[in-house]
């Protein structure tokens, strides 16, 4: 496995496609058909201009709108040693995003217009478009609402204090009514610090198991509840990210159909991963539970994989139940976009005890595979994953993924089936940290075209 | 009726917890340290020296007196030189990593590590990251395996083999590796459990297997052969989900008249150190039934049967 990278300042590209599978999540279509770039442009494969392209045999592919993520952890600037727009940009490229938006809790944070607009110029050479979610209050310190205006001019197509929610009930109320002219959303990261205070995984079986502080429900819940009541009453634009309940998930279906102006996404460690593996347990959330997962006062926890600091993520990993939950608001569309919640952090940061672990894991180059192990165990269909993948965030955020001739092209192809070992070198991130490492997943990326452009290229010969 | 179908799978390198204990690897465990109680009190430890020539170390990250001065006592007894990471003057503070520390000790020759930690698995990461032999000798509020092959010791002397007794637990159990431990080791045994405590510190037991929760005291005790009460933390109790200190007292307390509730003739257990007139009263405690005393007399032979049956 290797795979170059171009970036979006390159030439556009022109070639054909032959006999690939073409999903259109728009559509809820897949056709197996050819399928033409001309001057970075779709093309109709019987034109002219397409007959004298190159022909590239894609028997076997997918070919999708590019993957568009609506949250990851750069770490620029400050945490340049775990990420940086650059190798985030490329870990992006592989795993198929044609779109990253940069999340603000930088050192320092992105709250003022210049640092927006920086981290989106950084993002100019690489393989892949970056676009900045930016601090909702100055300094991230929930105090002071920052500018929206001047900040949605440098750019930004959000604002958010990820990390933690808008700390009062006021001040989420006064962000989601200043940001109104702006037309972006809220996105908030629903927590509520004085329930999750001290915890260290989802309470549960598992959390009383293992001896470690459980993480309980109403922690977002209450959050959710609460914002979900001032977006209704203010007619602002709430965007809820990284839900990882099935009751959240519910109180946000209700209140789609009231009209309410809400939007979420989950992570795909959310939808298959289960607090089971903080014990050791390695099985998706779709498979027949292991012992561990069945009963983990039942059996010996995991020697070789038992409280390991990757597996510590906030929210934390969810239980069995609820990321079955999710899967199924991804199928019926009440969840809008699976989103990476990308935290890069350096091993001494995660090689340790888990109390002490930094929360997160990489998503960047595995949402892809997570989804199509999903797909393939019959808990999504491939349209449906690809929609919360590609169209449907690329739309939260103002982009078009059309695969109507004359559109700009940003896909991605990759290869549903084969499988690829998540480990260095195969990782293009700095960092490293997901329990999944060392794991064999389903499907490879072999070619990623942003806007027109070839950034990623794993052996179809379109990069020299 | 032995509530555990697990098979044991304790491979005898680390002693991290009781869970991979089989019944069979329990009773060898508890017969050893009979026999090495008996060996000690005769003076004729020094034909077993087991440890003799190795180094032991005690990394306490955390305060201890009866755990650390009888896994000191044990591996001295068995020939070990002993090693004391103090701490507070080690490298800790400048913030070195607990793996570095441990690899540092390593690198001095030491083969055997006694770990407390604060943080629950500390001992996990510590077998993964270095080559060291780990005994865990209590992880937050994980396991504390030594001090529950101790009171399993200590109950099978004082009432017998434990199939089909009925062991209560009572106090803050969420916030307890003794009693973590002690689940493992009292149902592997074949007895059952009855937790009881204020809500905040009992939920979830329930689905334990061979485990059930008590809504009062009187039912915890009532038919129970042992009755365990744990240390009420007094810093948890203020805003833990419990009123007030006199209400647990009053609710969950152990008296001699409250006794009475449990079989004739249950013994009682505390792992120390006891807050007097709180979780108990200072006449059960020193009374006949405790077997307080003789849970700190066995803490060293059962510690001397867990470093001689560590696979060199």
């Amino acid at each position: 496995m290797g795979g170059a990278f171009g970036s979006q300042a390159d030439g556009a590209a022109s070639f054909v496609l032959a006999g690939v599978r073409v999903v259109d999540p728009a559509e809820g279509t897949e056709t197996v058909r050819d399928l033409a770039v001309v001057d970075g442009r779709i093309a109709d494969p019987a034109e002219g201009p397409a007959r004298d392209a190159r022909r590239i045999d894609a028997a076997g592919l997918v070919a999708s709108p590019g993957l568009c993520d609506l949250h990851a952890h750069l770490r620029e600037p400050g945490g340049e040693g775990s990420e940086t727009v650059e190798s985030g940009a490329r870990a992006a490229a592989h795993g198929g995003f044609t779109t990253v938006c940069a999340m603000p809790n930088t050192e320092p944070p992105l709250d003022e217009p210049a640092r927006v607009a920086w981290v989106a110029a950084l993002g100019g050479g690489t393989p892949t478009r970056i676009r900045v979610i930016a601090a909702a209050t100055l300094g991230r310190a929930g105090e002071t609402l920052t500018d929206a205006g001047r900040l949605a001019s440098a750019g930004a197509v959000g604002f958010s204090d990820d990390g933690a929610a808008m700390p009062t009930a006021s001040l989420a109320r006064g962000a989601l009514l200043a940001l109104l002219p702006t037309g972006l959303p809220l996105i908030e990261h629903a927590e509520d610090p004085t329930l999750s205070a001290g915890t260290l995984m989802r309470a549960g079986p598992t959390a009383t198991r293992l001896g470690l502080a459980g993480w309980p429900s109403s922690a977002e819940l209450t959050i959710v509840e609460r914002d979900l009541a001032l977006a209704e009453e203010t007619g602002g634009r709430l965007h809820l990210t990284h839900l990882s309940t099935a009751a959240a998930l519910e109180a946000v279906r209700r209140a789609k159909e009231r009209g309410v102006r809400v939007t979420c996404d989950v992570a795909p460690h959310h939808l298959a991963l289960t607090d089971a593996w903080v014990a050791g347990d390695r099985g998706f959330a779709w498979e027949e539970p292991g012992p561990l997962a069945a009963d983990p006062f039942d059996a010996p926890i995991d020697r070789d994989l038992a409280y390991d600091g990757s597996c510590r993520v906030n929210p934390p990993l969810t239980t069995r139940r609820d990321a079955l939950a999710l899967l199924d608001g991804v199928a019926t569309g009440t969840v809008d976009a699976i989103a990476t919640d990308h935290a890069p952090h350096p091993a001494e940061r995660t090689a340790v005890e888990f109390a002490a672990a930094a929360p997160g894991m990489i998503g960047l180059e595995t949402a892809l595979s997570l989804g199509l192990a999903a797909v393939a165990a019959g808990c999504l269909t491939l349209p449906q994953l690809l929609g919360a993948l590609s169209t449907r965030p690329a739309a939260l955020i103002g982009e078009e993924r059309s695969l109507q001739t004359g559109a700009v092209a940003d896909l991605v192809v990759f290869n549903p089936t084969a499988s690829w070992l998540v480990d260095r070198p195969s990782l293009f991130s700095r960092s490293s940290n997901t329990p999944l490492r060392g794991r064999e997943l389903p499907g490879v990326v072999r070619l990623t075209l942003t806007g027109g452009r070839v950034t990623f290229d794993d052996g179809l010969g379109l990069l020299r | 009726m032995s509530m555990q179908a697990v098979a044991g799978t304790w491979s005898r390198r680390h002693l991290l917890d009781v869970d991979e204990l089989s019944r069979a690897d329990f009773e060898a465990l508890l017969d050893r340290a009979v026999a090495l109680r008996e060996r000690r009190a005769a003076g004729t430890l020094g034909e077993v020296a087991a440890l003799r020539g190795q180094a032991v170390g005690l990394a306490f990250y955390e305060g201890s007196t009866r755990t650390r001065v009888s896994f000191e006592l044990a591996a001295r007894e068995l020939g070990a030189t002993v090693v004391n990471l103090e701490v507070a003057g080690s490298s800790v503070p400048k913030g070195e990593s607990l793996a570095d520390t441990l690899r540092t000790l390593e690198r001095t020759g030491i083969g055997t590590v006694v770990l407390r930690h604060s943080a629950s698995g500390a001992p996990y990461m510590a077998a993964r990251a270095t080559g060291l032999r780990i005994v865990n000798g209590g992880d937050g509020t994980h396991a504390h395996p030594t001090q529950a092959l101790t009171d399993a010791l200590t109950l099978r002397e004082a009432i017998g083999p434990l199939d089909g007794r009925r062991i209560a637990i009572v106090g803050d159990v969420a916030h307890s590796r003794v009693a973590r431990s002690g689940i493992h080791a009292f149902t592997t045994l074949g007895a059952r459990v009855m937790v009881a405590g204020p809500p905040a510190w009992v939920g979830g037991f329930g689905s334990w297997r061979g485990v059930e929760v008590a809504a009062s005291l009187r039912e915890a005790l009532s038919g129970a052969d042992a009755v365990m009460t744990l240390r009420v933390q007094l810093e948890r109790a203020a805003g833990g989900g419990v009123s007030s200190l006199g209400q647990y007292t009053a609710d969950w307390g152990l008296t001699e008249e409250r006794m009475e509730w449990a079989v004739p003739g249950a013994v009682l257990m505390h792992p120390g150190p006891t807050n007097e007139g709180v979780e108990l009263t200072a006449e059960l405690a020193a009374g006949p039934r405790s077997l307080v005393g003789r849970q700190v007399a066995n803490g060293v032979a059962v510690r001397m049967a867990v470093f001689s049956s560590l696979a060199s």
